[in-house]
């Protein structure tokens, strides 16, 4: 399975990174060369094995509802790059 | 001032404090000369809290004068690593993205620390959100090798491991998602402790790949490695994937005997690609092991080769979910963009680094449509095959022996040009965190002047075997009381 040109662009787009020529080059060698690497997984027959998400794993880690502090409005808009009156402000939501 | 304090253990220190042979703020003091005096050529530092530290200090003395028992780490000065949330503090993961990030709130360890009554002398720099080898990724600066200032420290956190091996801390803290911690260590001749998955609290710890990151303390002796564990380690109910479970005091567990205790040796970790100068140190200290009469045998984890590849699709995939929240809307870097969707992009591609896009890139990739089934889940079974590999050896044995890293640290420069390169001589680290287990690097010779470590690896929850046979190996031995020579004509040499 080989990466193209196409596959790079169409990943950084779901990514949402602006890619410079350079790094399209790059990124797409060197995804082939990481890949092809990968590929000796398809060596191992694991039709019968279950996967793994989590080491050690935990189930329904639930509890009791407890009222208790949280940070502030202001404390938690203290890094926000842009904002007025309490909200994030972000440029204009285009549809084009 | 040189003050003859720094570059002593933890447990040497809380002594001086107690018998009031010096003052924390003298203590704080003297650490602060000596990052003053060396950091401007090792750079572990990405921020020195000078002020804040002698601040906390003086509350310390207060309570000696009144008379108050100090606690194990009361008024001892630390460091942690940029990647753990210091309310107040600036939190920056070595990244343009989060150059002016400062957390709302503390880290869990931060807090533990806080309530030990450690004083923290900065934060300490490391590969950009945790993603390197060398540290060479990080944004800001290059930190340099005490033992050879034209090597890498080795990474992620390899501003943690210099600070402890340059005496510009009395401890630190990393985090370890695939050998973060542990190479580091071996790199720079410190002693470092990748804890069970779900023994120390993630909460606050700036995410990369959440089913492998484990904080855990880099410290000169292994003593101070269980003290400090002491102080981090037990559940916490603000992080879903912290274990409930009760932990022991590790200090029990520092026995100078092993006398019939089972220690296996993968060969797989002695295979291609393993320094032979390497391997016979490892073997010489395998050899030590015996000869205090430990039971020594070889044994297999058939599917080591298989590690690498899970490792780099899980944390990938894992990272490129965990960093979507960098978009310029809440937090961190923004670009200029008339529209969000553009404004959008650009953030992300100026304020992440490479290596970080790289990794973003494959694991955007093996999530998505069409290959998910083929890369994702694929390495998660593998994942499973991994886990089971230890399961089996660990019913035969109490802890496996390795090197910690195929070779010892390299020079700057020789392997950022190749990212496979630089991510195969993970391989010695990377099946730990996937199969979640603990895992300790402790100081195991030298080759050409550089440090090795010696790796022990254990059961779910066995820290205290790993602490048992480190100390018995440490007690033994005489490699963690030698320290780098960093006299003002190296240091001078060295930032030329």
């Amino acid at each position: 399975m080989s990466i193209s040109r196409e596959d790079v662009e169409y990943v950084a787009a779901l990514a949402r990174l602006e890619l410079t020529e350079q790094e399209t080059q790059e990124y797409t060698e060197q995804l082939n060369s990481i890949l092809g690497y990968a590929a000796m997984l398809e060596k191992l027959d694991t039709n019968e094995v279950v996967p793994t998400a989590h080491a050690v794993p935990l189930h329904n880690v639930l509890r009791e509802d407890q009222v208790a502090s949280s940070i502030n409005h202001e404390k938690a808009l203290r890094n926000a790059p842009d904002g007025e009156e309490g909200f994030f402000r972000v440029p204009r939501i285009s549809l084009t | 001032m040189e003050s003859v304090s720094i570059g002593k253990s933890v447990s040497e220190l809380h002594e001086l404090l107690v018998h009031k042979d010096i003052s924390s703020i003298e203590l704080t003091k003297a650490y602060i000369d000596r990052i003053q005096t060396v950091d401007p050529s090792l750079q572990a530092y990405l921020t020195v809290l000078e002020d804040e530290a002698l601040a906390l200090a003086a509350k310390v003395d207060q309570k000696v004068a009144q008379g108050e028992t100090l606690k194990p780490l009361e008024g001892i000065p630390m460091a942690l690593k940029d990647n753990m949330c210091t309310e107040g503090i600036r939190t920056s993961c070595a990244s343009k993205m989060l150059e002016n990030f400062v957390p709302p709130y503390n880290a869990t360890v931060t807090n533990r620390l806080r309530t030990a009554g450690t004083i923290l002398l900065g934060k300490l720099n490391m590969d950009e959100f945790a993603m390197g080898s060398s540290t060479e990724n990080s944004y800001f600066a290059k930190t340099r090798n005490p033992w050879n200032l034209e090597c890498v420290p080795g990474g992620s956190s390899g501003g943690s491991a210099v600070a402890v091996a340059g005496d510009e801390a009395a401890f630190t803290l990393g985090s370890d998602t695939g050998g973060s911690i542990r190479q580091p260590a071996a790199f720079c001749g410190v002693v470092g402790m990748k804890p069970t998955y779900g023994a120390v609290s993630r909460l606050g710890l700036i995410a990369f790949a959440s089913s492998l990151d484990q904080i855990g303390p880099f410290t000169k002796t292994v003593r101070d490695n269980a003290l400090v564990m002491n102080a981090i380690a037990g559940y916490d109910s603000l992080d879903s994937t912290s274990v409930p479970y009760e932990t022991p005091d590790y200090t029990k567990f520092l026995v100078n005997d092993i006398k019939g205790l089972k220690i296996g040796i993968p060969r797989e970790y002695f295979g291609e690609g393993i320094d032979p100068d390497v391997a016979k140190g490892i073997q010489a200290g395998i050899q030590t092991l015996i000869d205090l009469g430990a039971e020594v045998a070889e044994c297999s984890l058939p599917h080591t080769e298989y590690a690498i590849p899970a490792y780099y699709l899980i944390a990938t995939a894992e990272a490129s979910s965990n960093l979507a929240r960098y978009d310029g809307v809440r937090y961190g870097y923004r670009a200029d963009s008339n529209d969000v969707l553009g404004m959008f992009k650009k953030t992300r591609a100026e304020g992440f680094g490479q290596e970080v896009k790289r990794r973003i890139m494959l694991g955007t990739y093996a999530l998505s449509s069409g290959y998910y089934d083929a890369y994702y889940l694929k390495a998660q079974k593998v994942r499973t095959l991994i886990k089971q590999d230890f399961e089996k050896a660990f019913e035969k044995f109490d802890v496996l022996l390795s090197p910690t890293a195929p070779t010892p640290a390299f020079k700057f420069g020789e392997k950022s040009a190749d990212p496979l390169a630089m991510y195969l001589s993970d391989i010695t680290t990377v099946p730990i965190n996937l199969a979640g287990i603990p895992a300790i690097s402790i100081p195991a010779g030298f080759v050409n002047g550089l440090p090795i470590g010696m790796q022990l690896m254990g059961k779910a929850f066995g820290e205290g075997s790993l602490y048992r046979v480190a100390y018995t190996f440490e007690q033994n031995t005489n490699y963690h009381t030698l320290k780098p020579n960093l006299s003002r004509e190296v240091l001078t040499c060295g930032s030329r």
